[in-house]
């Protein structure tokens, strides 16, 4: 458990929280990543702004995160974050999560976070589905392949 | 409310919520790939070098949004909009869980989601714009074929 850093794992999903609970009061919205990016094509255009300044949001909470991380939280440093194979694997993984979570309709925030939180049954079955096959990838190419 | 406040407001909001989710996905560190890997690497538990971190997050995360969901119910209304809009479909079908399992995939593949690879992008390493880039491309394609679809369905409508 060498990363393993419990308080700013714990800080970063309460804040994860309030600005899911923030676009639900606010806006009546879901704060799901995929969502929100794909609704971009095709849709009204008078729907792209919110889905455009949250989209512009998160790299910029992000930026101040990756350092607040270490500085405040005492969490290790990781330097910064990398594709483990390059440019085919970034390219294949991300038409994967791309498709994968337009079908589904959600991922990790969408189905993980706000659907468990609104105890949807489709978004269990969803996390299930997606964290059982990603811990097999995981284990056939770290312990098999 | 006026039609200035009405349209400059939720977009306010969604700026505010997208930096307090970035902020998260920062300070816990799921913005690494390698995060997420020694997080779904269960093999790794018996040995002691499994990374519980996305536990606490989903836990944290999913312990404060239900409060809010509780509190933000119909027949109350969003501050800025008319309606919740939520997605209330109960079905369980096949694209539910295919495209999960296709999400798992290249979760797994590559150690990341949608929320941390945007939020990745202010640090602007070219796989991640890569990953982005095609993650966009996936998504929105699907969307275009299940609109023209839809366009194509409207219009087998033998006129009256």
């Amino acid at each position: 458990m060498e990363h393993f850093a419990p308080l700013s794992a714990a800080a970063g999903g309460v804040l994860i929280g309030l600005s899911v609970g923030l676009l639900w009061l606010a806006s009546g919205r879901i704060a799901g990543i995929s969502g929100i990016l794909g609704g971009l094509v095709p849709a009204p255009l008078k729907d792209a702004g919110w889905r455009l300044a949250f989209l512009v949001g998160l790299p910029v909470g992000g930026l101040t995160g990756y350092w607040l991380a270490t500085s405040l939280f005492g969490a290790p440093s990781l330097g910064l974050p990398s594709i483990e194979g390059g440019l085919g694997v970034a390219l294949a993984g991300g038409l994967l999560v791309g498709v994968g979570t337009r079908l589904a309709g959600g991922c990790t925030s969408g189905h993980g976070i706000c659907g468990l939180a609104r105890l949807s049954p489709r978004s269990a079955v969803a996390v299930g589905t997606f964290m059982a096959t990603a811990a097999s990838v995981v284990f056939l190419t770290r312990h098999v392949l | 409310m006026n039609a200035r406040r009405s349209l400059v407001l939720p977009i306010l909001a969604a700026l505010g919520a997208g930096i307090v989710f970035g902020l998260g996905l920062g300070i816990s560190q799921m913005t690494h790939p390698e995060k997420i890997k020694d997080f779904l690497d269960l093999a790794s538990i018996p040995s002691g070098g499994w990374d519980p971190s996305l536990l606490f997050v989903m836990g944290g995360a999913l312990l404060v949004a239900m409060v809010f969901y509780r509190i933000g119910r119909p027949p109350r209304r969003p501050w800025l909009s008319g309606t919740f809009a939520h997605d209330w479909r109960r079905e369980i079908d096949g694209r539910l869980v295919g495209g999960s399992v296709l999400f798992g995939l290249g979760w797994g593949l590559v150690g990341l989601c949608p929320g941390p690879a945007i939020a990745d992008l202010s640090l602007i390493p070219a796989e991640v714009i890569v990953f982005v880039a095609a993650m966009a491309a996936g998504s929105w394609a699907v969307g275009l074929v299940r609109a023209a679809r839809a366009n194509a369905r409207v219009s087998a409508v033998p006129a009256e």
